[in-house]
């Protein structure tokens, strides 16, 4: 599709905007999680740590000496880089305030889903690598809700592929942005089915409790309990991103308006970026809202739940079958 | 006829089908019994829809029909049972959450791979009413088997049932008669069903049908 226009120039701009994206992703992230925080606090009448919270952490983290038990392999070390790296490009990928940028010729949705399954291995085999019995369970329960949730987000993918004829992120949005969809009860199953894998796979209340250290229930904690210092700030920055990166998707299947099509037009692009952060702090709200309002299940009805996303984008995909403009 | 009204048609049926799935993801009676009411009202907007599409006046009965009645007074009804059994708090064994909800993938894909072929020149309104209608109905069914409890036996009755009235309005020309007939005699079934279900409690001091089998034989002893 671009492979001529990257043949023949790569012009400055387009990569200076490709690093804002990539730039923007790893800069907004911790604070989303502040929010998302903040909102928590405020919904239950206390008064929370400020938004910006999360960069104190992750500096104190980053400064911090990092102990690493006996029986850590050379993996275990090296696990929380490529987990933060594999994350990143992922979030990177997803387009946040414009289409067609530099490197979406690349932002397959298919490949975003495997960089996200590549950080979730990563992260599992660390779990396990010290020995202990709770990184076991977490990396064992992560893999169980992961099992669960791939297929359902591989549905939502065909779907939308099957929808704008493309598995290109960047080309879906333009789609969905420029062509009338009509009303499309497809979209909305799957909008609903995304919101529930976005839930399961980043951890989020009804699944998992981020701020929580009780053996029965956690699972990303306990995969993650053996790391200090640096490598705990990578994981914790990583969790960061793939929140990041699970609402940018929504907001950019499902609200592509304002974005911007075109590298060429600052004003599109700064309207872009307006809309892009306005969008993100409402799925933000929204996300903390869901948290505070429904309790945290117990971990066997989870296979339920994430098994009902899977449904709902199935259905969304043989409904499509059915209506016209397919 | 829109784009727009056909959108519409889509989006109203199609979440019957969804509703229906929930209805079999549902293992609480009481909201088991929200959500059927959920599925009847929108029934009633699919069919006042199709009402309104086609301009048939009498089509708005069979709406008003299944708002009112199947919508709010046979769920109220059904609460008012299931209160009076004492099972409102009871959380109902299912087959298993997981598997119901392949065979229903699976049940609605046939539905669809039988009738968009069978019909390829019908109006395209009717058409995928008639698609979504038999995957309501077949859903209905695999409620009936896979429910142990003879109220949310009732219920997968009385869903099977909006499927056929959405399949009713689909197609053009039905007469009022008809409608009006097939609403009576659901009527009709609703009260028999309830008398059988006081009847099998007095009898059996519980509405698990699973009881049931060793009176006729079916299962040996040792239940």
């Amino acid at each position: 599709m671009t492979g001529d226009a990257a043949m023949t120039g790569l012009s400055l701009h387009e990569l200076v905007w490709q690093a804002c994206q990539m730039l923007l992703m790893l800069a907004i992230s911790p604070a989303l999680i502040g929010l998302i925080r903040k909102v928590k606090a405020r919904l239950l009448s206390r008064r929370g740590p400020p938004i910006f919270q999360p960069y104190r952490e992750l500096w104190r983290l980053l400064h911090k000496e990092a102990v690493v038990a006996e029986t850590a392999s050379p993996l275990f070390r090296m696990a929380p880089y490529g987990q933060f790296a594999a994350t990143w490009v992922a979030a990177a990928l997803v387009p946040s305030f414009a289409t067609g940028l530099m490197f979406s010729w690349s932002a397959d949705l298919i490949a975003i889903v495997a960089l996200l399954g590549t950080a979730r291995f990563i992260l599992a085999l660390a779990g396990m690598d010290v020995g202990t019995a709770f990184g076991g369970i977490g990396s064992s329960r992560e893999m169980l809700f992961a099992s669960l949730a791939e297929p359902a987000l591989l549905m939502i993918t065909f779907t939308v592929a099957l929808l704008a004829g493309t598995t290109l992120l960047s080309a879906i949005a333009d789609h969905l942005l420029l062509q009338p969809v009509g009303l499309r009860i497809s979209l909305a199953l799957c909008l609903v089915a995304l919101m529930v894998v976005a839930l399961t796979e980043t951890g989020r209340v009804p699944v998992d409790n981020p701020a929580t250290h009780l053996e029965l229930t956690m699972v990303h904690e306990a995969m993650v309990l053996e790391y200090s210092g640096r490598h705990l700030a990578m994981i914790e920055w990583a969790a960061a991103l793939k929140l990041t990166a699970y609402l940018s998707l929504i907001a950019c299947l499902f609200v592509p308006f304002g974005m911007a099509t075109s590298t060429d037009d600052p004003v599109a692009m700064a309207f872009g970026l307006v809309t892009y952060f306005a969008k993100l702090v409402g799925l933000g709200v929204a996300v903390a809202v869901i948290e505070v309002s429904v309790a945290k299940m117990r971990v066997f009805r989870v296979t339920d739940f994430v098994g009902g996303a899977f449904a709902l984008a199935s259905m969304a995909a043989l409904l499509l079958f059915v209506s016209r403009g397919f | 006829m829109g784009d727009f009204a056909f959108d519409l048609a889509h989006l109203l049926s199609g979440l019957m089908v969804v509703v229906s799935m929930v209805l079999l993801y549902q293992d609480r009676l009481t909201a088991m019994l929200n959500v059927f009411a959920a599925h009847a009202m929108l029934l009633g907007a699919a069919v006042g829809w199709q009402a309104e599409v086609q301009g048939a006046g009498h089509l708005w009965i069979t709406a008003g029909i299944a708002f009112v009645f199947k919508g709010i007074v046979i769920p109220t009804a059904l609460h008012a049972m299931v209160r009076r059994l004492g099972i409102h708090r009871e959380i109902e064994t299912v087959v298993g959450v997981g598997p119901t909800l392949i065979a229903a993938l699976a049940l609605t894909a046939l539905a669809v791979l039988v009738v968009m072929p069978a019909t390829e020149y019908a109006n395209p309104l009717a058409r995928e009413d008639l698609a979504f209608a038999l995957a309501v109905v077949l859903l209905g069914l695999l409620m009936m088997i896979t429910r142990r409890n003879a109220v949310s036996q009732i219920v997968g009755f009385m869903s099977l049932e909006n499927g056929l009235i959405l399949a009713a309005a689909g197609a053009k020309g039905m007469p009022l008669v008809v409608e009006v007939s097939v609403a009576f005699s659901v009527l009709i079934a609703f009260i028999v069903f309830g008398v059988f279900v006081f009847r099998i409690r007095e009898r059996f001091d519980t509405v698990d049908i699973g009881t049931l089998e060793r009176y006729r034989g079916e299962q040996q002893d040792g239940a």
